[in-house]
Formats: C-alpha cells, sequence, structure tokens
C-alpha cells in the first residue's frame, strides 16, 4: 500500500509526498477524516490530488493513503429514484448520517446492501454466456432491469438461482469459479464499451414543438442550451425531463441551486409519465451537486452521470442525460487548473477544456450493445451552457457548439417579454433534419419538413421587415407582407411560446403540434389566395378565425384542431360571398 | 472533529508581507483555514486565517489589515480552531463588527453555541420546498415577481438609485398573510457608508423592528478583509436562528459588489490567475457559499430568505458580479436609471426582473388563480409597449393603428400606475385590480396568456356593475 504526506494544501488541491508507484487518477484517502480525492498530476515521488470534500481543516503532515483503485460507481439494481452527489453518495443516507448538512469524511455506499430484489434468471445451467447477455432481471419498480455479465467476462453456467438476493449475494456461477452478483463496478472516466455505434435515425420526442417540430434531436443525438441568466436553461432541462420519450433519464445538477434540486426531488413522484401512466421518479436518477457543494465532486459528477447512462443503454434501452450546467464544471476544471497553476488557455481555461468537453459529449450516442440477441440502447445527451453576460463567444460555448448537433440557442431578449422557451429561431439550428426525415414522413405526416421549411422562411422574412417597419413605420408595407408579420406573430405566440407550468400545453403530443403547424401554415396560404381575389386583410382579421387559432393549445381533442381546417375556408368563403 | 491541540505552536518568521496578505515561514502542521493570533511589537493583538500551507510557508489573511506589522518582532500564533463565532438569541438588536465582535459598547454575549463560520452545505434532500408567498406589499415584486420563503432574491442597483430605499420597504412591509410568526432580520453592511447604515438603522427603529434585528457593520473604512467574513457570520446567526430558534430570517446583504472587491484584493495579493475583470476564477464557488445559505428544512418551522443589495458597475448587468449572482439566486429584481429619472417609484424595470420560485407561491389557495396569466400577460404586453415607444420615436404615434396605440396606453399606465406606488403597501389583490384595469384598456381577444374563465371572473366589464 502506498502512503504519503501532505505536503502543501491550497483549497481544493493538495500535494502530498512519497507516492512513489501511484497511477494517475487513483483515488485516495486524504488526511485522518480519510477525505476522498482523486489524483491528478505525478511530479516525482509527489502527487497532486484533488479532493471532493472541502479541506478545512486538514493539516501538513497528514497521512495520505493510496487505495490504486480509480473513480467508480456502482452499477445494479436500486439506482432508480435515488439521488446522489457527485461520487455517488446518497444523499438520503448522508442525511440520516450526519443531518440537514452534509459533514466531511462520510462514506456511504452507491447501492443499498441490504435490500432484497426479486432476481428472475433467463439462462440456465450449461448455457455459455459472454459480456453482455442477459443473464435474468430483477423488477425495479414497473422497469425491467437487465442484469448483464460483467465485462471481460464469459464461461458456461454452472449454477444460476432464483429468489431474493442483495446486490452483493452471489446469483450466478461461471466455470465453478466465477461467481457474479448483481452489482457491477466501473470506472466512471472510462466509456462503458459498446458493439458498434449506429446513425442516430429516431427523433427524440419531447412534447415541446420549438424543439420537436423545429429543432429537433434524436435519439443518441447530442444537444445544448446555452443562455445568460433567466433564460430558462434549467427550466428546458426540467422539462425535457420530464416528458422526453426515453425510458430512462439521468438528471445531473452541476453546480446548480439547492432549491432547484428540491423542486425536481418533490415534484416528480407526483408527476406522471404521459405515456406509461407510471411516476417519473422511477426512471429518474438524479445527481445533485449543488454549487457550495466542492468543486472537485462538480467536476466529477457529469462522469458519474455518464456513467449510470452506458449501464441503462447497456441494457438496451434509450437514455437521456440531462446536465446542469457544463459552464459550471468547466469552471470546476477552471479552479483545479488554476491551483496546479497550469498555463492558461482562453479566460483562464485549461487548454484541454475542449478536449474534456468532447470526450464527453461523445460518450452520447445510438449504438448496438455487446451480448448476444440484437439490442439497441442510446444516450442523448442535453448539456445546458451559463456563458457569462450571455455572451456565446467564450470558450465552454463555443467549444461545446463543435461537438454537438442541435443548438437551442436561448434569447435574453425573448426571456424579458416572457416568451418561453426563449428559443431564438433564427440563431439555432438542428444537423439532425435530414437523418429523421424519413421518421416524420412516415409517422407525423409527408408534409412535415415543407411545412417547417415554410415556417422558418416566413420568420426569417419577418426580421427583414421587422428592419422595415422600424424605418418607415407599418403602414408603408404592402398588403401581403402585412399577412407575413401576422402569421409569424401567430407562429411565435400560438404556437412557440409553451408555458412549462401550463396543465394543458406542457406537454403536446407530436400530432397535436403538426396539426397546430398545419392550421397556422394552412391560414396563411389560404389568406394569401383570397387576397388575390380581392379580399383585404381588414377583412380577415374580422374574422373569429384568429382567437380560435390562440386557443388551440388549451384544446385537448385533436380533430377539433383538424376542423378548424375546414373551417378557415368556410369563413374565408363566406367573406367572398359576402362581396 | 480532529483534537485540538493543545501545544500551541508560536512563530516568529514572517518573510513576507503584501497587501493583506503574511507569509510565514518553516511553518509545521499548521491547517488550512484555521485563525491565526498576530501580535505586534507593541502588543497589539489581529486576527487572520491560513489561507495556503506548503512546504515553505503558510499564507496568512490579516482581517484587521497589515499596518503596522514587520519582519522581525510580530509573532503569529496558530489556534488550531477555524474561524467561529458566538452565536446567541440575545444577539438580536445588537450591532457587531464584521467578524462578529461587538460594536455598539454593550457586553460580549454570552454563547448558547460556538459555529464555524464558514458553514457546510445543504444537503438537497433536507431541503423542503418554498412555497409561502410572502407579501411585500409592491405590486412589482408581489404581482410580478413573487417572492416566496427561502427564496434568495438579490436587488441589482446603480449607483445613485434607491435600493436602500427598496429594501427597507421590502424589510418594514413583507409578511405572510394570515400567520403572526415570529421573524428576525440578519442585516449584513459590507464597505457601505456610514450614511447608508444609519439609513437601514433609523428605518428599523421607526417602524420599531430594531429589536429583531442583528447588525453586521463593516464599513467603508473597515478593514477590507473582514468584508470577507462579515456575511457568512451573518448566515450563521441566521442559520442560528431559523433552525434552532425556528425564527422567519431575512437576511439583507449589502453591498455584494464591495465584498467581491475585496476577494479580487485579496487574490491578486495571491497572485492567483485572474479571471474576467482581475475577478478570482473561483468567484461563482464562493459567492455560491454564501447565496446557498438560504432555504427551508424538512422538518424545521424556521426559513432563511435573502435579500443581497449589489450595485452593478455603470449599470451594465453582465458584469462579472451581478452575472455571477444571476447565475445563483433565484431571480433578480432590477432598477433602472431610466424609469428614476422619470420619476417611478420603486424604479424598478420589470423586464429583466425574475422571480424563479413564483409558481410555488402563486395560485389557487395561495394568492389567486389568474396570477399566472395575469402576470405573463402583464409582461407580454408591456414588453410589445415597449417596443413600440422605439418606433414612435422614429415614425410617430399617427403611424400607428389602433390597437398598437392601446399598447402604447397601456406601457406608459403600467409605469405609472402599477410599478410605481411610493410608501403604499398594496396587499396582493389591490395589485390584481389594477393590472385588470390596466388589461381592460386592451381588446379581450389580445388576452392570449390568461384562460378564458378568468376573463369572464375578474375582467372588468364582465363583473357586477357594483364592482364586486
Amino acid at each position: 500500500m502506498i502512503t504519503g504526506t501532505i505536503l502543501r494544501i491550497s483549497g481544493p488541491v493538495i500535494i502530498a509526498r512519497g507516492m512513489k508507484g501511484s497511477k494517475m487518477y487513483d483515488v485516495v484517502k486524504v488526511g485522518e477524516e480519510a477525505l476522498r480525492g482523486e489524483i491528478i498530476r505525478l511530479e516525482g515521488e509527489d502527487a497532486v490530488i484533488q479532493v471532493y470534500e472541502d479541506t478545512t481543516g486538514l493539516m501538513t503532515g497528514e497521512p495520505v493513503e493510496n487505495t490504486e483503485k480509480p473513480l467508480s460507481v456502482e452499477l445494479g439494481p436500486g439506482l432508480l429514484a435515488s439521488i446522489y452527489d457527485g461520487v455517488q453518495r446518497p444523499l438520503p443516507v448522508l442525511l440520516k448520517l450526519c443531518g440537514d448538512f452534509i459533514a466531511r469524511g462520510i462514506s456511504a455506499p452507491g447501492l443499498n446492501r441490504e435490500k432484497k430484489w426479486e432476481f428472475v434468471p433467463s439462462v440456465k445451467i450449461g448455457d455459455t454466456v459472454v459480456t453482455g447477455d442477459i443473464l435474468g432481471t430483477v423488477k425495479e419498480f414497473h422497469f425491467e432491469h437487465r442484469i448483464l455479465v460483467p465485462h471481460h467476462v464469459s464461461g458456461t453456467v454452472t449454477d444460476i438461482r432464483s429468489g431474493e438476493f442483495t446486490v452483493e449475494d452471489t446469483i450466478c456461477t461461471l466455470n465453478s469459479t466465477t461467481p457474479l452478483s448483481m452489482m457491477q463496478v466501473w470506472p466512471v472516466r472510462i466509456p462503458r464499451p459498446h458493439m458498434k455505434k449506429l446513425d442516430p435515425v429516431l427523433p427524440l420526442i419531447t412534447g415541446q414543438r420549438v424543439f420537436d417540430c423545429i429543432f429537433p434531436v434524436t435519439k443518441g443525438g447530442t444537444a445544448m442550451i446555452p443562455g445568460g441568466f433567466g433564460t430558462g436553461k434549467t427550466v428546458s432541462e426540467q422539462t425535457l425531463a420530464k416528458w422526453s420519450d426515453t425510458q430512462i433519464v439521468v438528471y445531473i445538477g452541476c453546480g446548480e441551486r439547492g432549491n432547484e434540486m428540491t423542486d425536481v426531488l418533490e415534484e416528480f413522484p407526483e408527476l406522471v409519465d404521459p405515456r406509461t401512466n407510471l411516476p417519473l421518479i422511477e426512471r429518474t436518477i438524479l445527481i445533485a451537486n449543488t454549487s457550495n457543494m466542492p468543486v472537485a465532486a462538480r467536476e466529477a459528477s457529469i462522469y458519474t452521470g455518464i456513467t449510470i447512462a452506458e449501464y441503462f443503454r447497456d441494457m438496451g434501452y434509450d437514455v437521456a442525460l440531462m446536465a446542469d450546467s457544463t459552464s459550471r464544471w468547466g469552471e470546476a476544471l477552471r479552479e483545479v487548473s488554476g491551483r496546479l497553476e497550469e498555463m492558461p488557455g482562453e479566460e483562464g481555461y485549461p487548454a484541454y477544456l475542449a478536449t474534456r468537453l468532447s470526450a464527453f459529449y461523445e460518450r452520447a450516442g445510438r449504438v448496438v450493445c455487446m451480448g448476444a440477441g440484437e439490442r439497441n440502447g442510446s444516450i442523448t445527451v442535453v448539456g445546458a451552457v451559463s456563458p457569462p453576460g450571455g455572451d456565446f463567444s467564450e470558450p465552454i460555448t463555443q467549444n461545446t457548439l463543435r461537438v454537438v448537433g442541435t443548438f437551442w440557442a436561448l434569447d435574453t431578449n425573448l426571456a424579458y417579454r416572457r416568451h418561453f422557451p426563449s428559443v431564438n429561431w433564427i440563431k439555432s439550428y438542428s444537423l439532425y433534419l435530414d437523418s429523421i426525415g424519413d421518421w416524420y414522413t412516415t409517422n407525423v405526416a409527408p408534409d412535415w419538413r415543407e411545412l417547417r421549411e415554410k415556417t422558418m422562411y416566413l420568420l426569417q422574412k419577418e426580421v427583414e421587415l421587422q428592419e422595415i417597419v422600424q424605418l418607415v413605420g407599418p403602414d408603408a408595407l404592402p398588403e401581403s407582407e402585412k399577412v407575413i408579420l401576422d402569421v409569424t406573430r401567430m407562429i411565435r405566440e400560438d404556437f412557440l411560446q409553451q408555458s412549462a407550468y401550463s396543465d394543458l400545453d406542457s406537454f403536446c403530443p407530436i400530432e397535436k403540434q403538426y396539426l397546430m403547424l398545419k392550421v397556422i401554415m394552412t391560414y396563411y396560404t389560404s389568406v394569401i389566395e383570397r387576397m388575390n381575389r380581392g379580399i383585404t386583410l381588414k377583412q380577415v382579421q374580422g374574422l373569429s378565425l384568429k382567437a380560435d387559432i390562440g386557443r388551440m393549445k388549451e384544446i385537448q381533442e385533436i380533430n377539433l384542431i383538424q376542423d378548424l381546417i375546414g373551417e378557415i375556408d368556410r369563413q374565408l368563403m363566406s367573406l367572398e360571398v359576402e362581396r | 472533529m480532529k483534537p485540538v491541540s493543545l501545544v500551541t505552536k508560536e512563530y516568529k518568521t514572517i518573510d513576507y508581507v503584501s497587501g493583506p496578505l503574511i507569509f510565514v515561514n518553516n511553518v509545521k502542521g499548521a491547517s488550512y483555514g484555521e485563525i491565526v493570533r498576530i501580535t505586534l511589537r507593541d502588543g497589539e493583538e489581529r486576527t487572520g486565517q491560513v489561507l495556503d500551507i506548503s512546504e515553505e510557508h503558510a499564507v496568512i489573511q490579516v482581517y484587521e489589515g497589515t499596518r503596522g506589522i514587520d519582519t522581525t518582532d510580530t509573532s503569529v500564533r496558530f489556534t488550531g480552531e477555524p474561524a467561529r463565532i458566538n452565536v446567541s438569541l440575545d444577539m438580536l438588536g445588537r450591532v457587531f463588527s464584521g467578524v462578529g465582535k461587538a460594536r455598539d459598547g454593550g457586553p460580549d454575549i454570552i454563547p448558547e453555541a460556538i459555529l464555524d463560520i464558514a458553514g457546510t452545505p445543504i444537503n438537497p434532500s433536507a431541503r423542503d420546498k418554498p412555497a409561502d408567498f410572502i407579501q411585500t406589499g409592491m405590486s412589482a415584486i408581489d404581482g410580478l415577481n413573487t417572492l416566496v420563503r427561502g427564496q434568495k432574491l438579490p436587488i441589482f442597483s446603480g449607483s445613485g438609485l434607491p435600493a436602500s430605499k427598496l429594501a427597507a420597504q421590502i424589510a418594514r412591509q413583507a409578511k405572510v398573510r394570515g400567520e403572526g410568526e415570529k421573524f428576525a432580520v440578519v442585516f449584513v453592511a459590507m464597505g457601505i457608508t456610514h450614511k447608508e447604515a444609519s439609513f437601514f438603522m433609523r428605518d428599523f427603529e421607526r417602524t420599531g423592528a430594531l429589536e429583531r434585528v442583528v447588525f453586521f457593520m463593516n464599513l467603508a473604512d473597515d478593514p477590507t478583509v473582514e468584508r470577507l467574513a462579515a456575511p457568512r457570520c451573518g448566515l450563521t446567526v441566521a442559520e442560528y436562528l431559523a433552525f434552532t430558534h425556528n425564527l422567519h430570517v431575512l437576511v439583507i446583504l449589502t453591498d455584494m459588489i464591495n465584498y467581491c472587491e475585496a476577494l479580487r484584493e485579496i487574490s491578486t495579493a495571491r497572485e492567483e490567475v485572474p479571471g474576467r475583470r482581475g475577478y478570482p476564477g473561483y468567484m461563482y464557488t464562493d459567492l455560491s457559499s454564501i447565496y446557498e445559505r438560504a432555504g427551508r428544512l424538512k422538518g424545521k418551522s424556521g426559513s432563511i430568505t435573502q435579500i443581497p443589495i449589489l450595485t452593478m458597475p455603470d449599470d451594465d448587468i453582465t458584469h462579472p458580479v451581478p452575472d455571477l449572482t444571476g447565475y445563483i439566486t433565484e431571480g433578480q429584481i432590477v432598477l433602472s436609471r431610466d424609469l428614476f429619472r422619470r420619476g417611478a417609484d420603486p424604479p424598478v424595470d420589470a423586464l429583466p426582473c425574475l422571480s424563479r420560485l413564483m409558481n410555488l407561491g402563486i395560485g389557487a389557495g395561495k394568492t389567486r388563480e389568474d396570477h399566472r396569466g395575469v402576470a405573463d400577460q402583464l409582461y407580454a404586453s408591456y414588453a410589445y409597449g415597449r417596443d413600440l415607444r422605439r418606433l414612435v420615436a422614429i415614425v410617430g404615434e399617427e403611424a400607428l393603428t389602433e390597437l398598437d396605440k392601446k399598447y402604447l396606453k397601456l406601457a406608459d399606465g403600467f409605469e405609472k400606475e402599477f410599478i410605481s406606488q411610493g410608501d403604499e403597501d398594496r396587499s396582493i389583490e389591490e395589485t390584481f385590480k389594477i393590472a385588470w384595469d390596466l388589461f381592460a384598456m386592451l381588446p379581450e381577444d389580445e388576452l392570449k396568456r390568461i384562460k378564458r374563465e378568468y376573463i369572464k371572473k375578474y375582467h372588468p366589464l364582465h363583473k357586477e356593475p357594483s364592482g364586486g
């Protein structure tokens, strides 16, 4: 065992001497209180260590003990509905151990050791199994938790049991020599392997119109949400966590507010998944490392989160991972780097920021899982970014932009006027439109892409027209262009805006989304058509149509919206008859 | 906790003094963050805290400043204890310095407990959801950016704008309706002038709240480093009052910009790699260790609500201090010079304001069922009206449509009637009434943000002629 002594202490970073033989990223126990830390640099016999707990009170000369294991998470039944800190300590257990405030030097295993789970085997004695094969299943809430053969393990089943077991009990033995339990341990900084990556061709349906219809992301894709404070990053992330059509959601509160995590904790058990009618918490894993919790644990939190996500992906499930906010993670990197006195790159961030960021986002993807029986699983990563001063030219935003497929730019001005989600339709983009086109054509409507393009064209046109209006006033525009302003206002207010707090509109099914857009576009084409035949805009504005369209959000019955399409023609026709 | 060593270690090996920092050589067994006592040549004693320890030296920040410290005779004694403060219920009505020493000439308090001022993070699963609506009596806050118990809602001000007046008015009027629960105010002054401090003191005196207030005073001419300790002392007392004595504590921190200046001063003296505008890269983490000490705990009836005041340099909301604050706090109230010039009182600029916890404190049973819709509608309409003003400046009011003229009128009315209220203490119902009177200026179809049933119920046109 390698044991050294503390030589230097500077905030979350310490240097220990006498650590010869240590490896990079070994987990160490620091001081008499055995605070957990990780080696991040080696210099001769000195090791530089980032400590996952507050270092106040540590003394030079105290012992440092190397566990010679990398930072790892425990994977197995009991993960769902859990809430962990950045290094997978279960917060409710810490609450029991040390009260309302988190004390130091407390350790608690990630998975409950006492709880027994009903294991149902799906292999029998004599079967040959390899890495990734399903040994059996455990019912966790309503979820089928598949127990997989761990990596680098294969052989013939010589014993398999069924019944109630804890995560440490042996449930299966291979070759009479290798006992297997339901729990696996995996180092967080190493991606879990898979057979091969697939192209993302299925959309992640979120129930949010601006995301699904205008700037979609795929299952296995990546998206970023940058925005200044108050633009609704957290609300967007939470909305996605609530309504995404995946079996599992991992939500990482990385250096954010404590009260927000409480909000998620209290709200999710009450909310029901609209697709399965099961409580949302039963498919959710929360990682909460709030801003005042130790910085180094914040750095680790996104790796803890994505490793758990990969574990569920390997079972063949779709997982959505929300990281709020990756900027706080980047700042943790910067703080540690500063304490190491590394040469700073842009804005004081370390030069390896871009490498770390892209390595993280590349752990997303749709894959063929290891093991027999072709299983596909996916991880979709949505990272919030908090650019200082709302300035998108800063390093974290720019480096993330290079690796993500969908860019949802939140806009302070839209937020000021309470246009939520405050996604700026001019700046945002999605690179997945082509790859998911087929799915939309088959499952939504053949003309979805066409409608979307037209909508985007009108919104773009609106910007140009607004410039003219600012110069010469609205009266100077011809009637046909006034219609565009009329319709784009409709698109903005009656389609793009969607309140996350509305009881009727916070989740909008994809069929309804399509119809709503269809109604607005039908209105546009019909009005233009009739105006060519002499009807004036003033007449059209006298109709009750616009108010009806404005109330579409509150209508639950899809056929009532469908009826509106006919209603548009009928009302416009009546104008013609009046003439 | 480790046992405190009985052997005190005294060193006369100061090697280097720079700004508020001293570097002591050959220190053995010092602990990170511990408090040191520094004895000067003339016998004067000062207090410092260990910031960094290495093989060669320990870096110590001196709370009272380094003037008079020399490298030959000054001795440094390591206490082995973290920075702590004596707390007691008797602190109510008293005035303390930034490090918790009595400053009002009264006796030292008899401690009920001695607590570490750095505090420890609240376990997120121990937190209780903030849910009680606090009626501040200010329409701009109650109606549009509702404050709830356990929230941290800063006021972003500019130099010369009446942030103090607003904060004092909130402290005076804030109440949870239908409850007579015990409250306390912890007031932390960091680097503000004597004039500002006495404004608050007079205001508390006038309203009879003085004996419910704990003051921590670090005025503009007091040592800078004490500013770093002042909010932590204040919040430690607040936590004690809230979670041991079950009081509802309102913490006012003013002015956070001075706190951050002090942080920058220390960071520069330590020759750290600077972040934006010379502020240290860890300022976000440091600020969050202050702001996150607000909230409620499960099973405890007390709460901590924070109102930090912050002067934006050059009214710039993207300056690092307001920027990082906005990223941690649950919203912000922003004052505008433009509105101030036009005589609005308080000059709250509604558009950049926000309360993230608003939804937890409003709606049927708390305020009124139409609250969310009313607030959204006011925002949307006012924002549109403000845009039109720009247009009017170019093309003149005549060029506007009839509808747009109505919006323009609404925006003016909003600033004059709704936002501006002087010393009036408005109930939430009065706030709603003003809002609905404003909506009556617009055609009903324009009120898209409000559910139809609420329009039927609350729109002045639909109400009984008696006014209801």
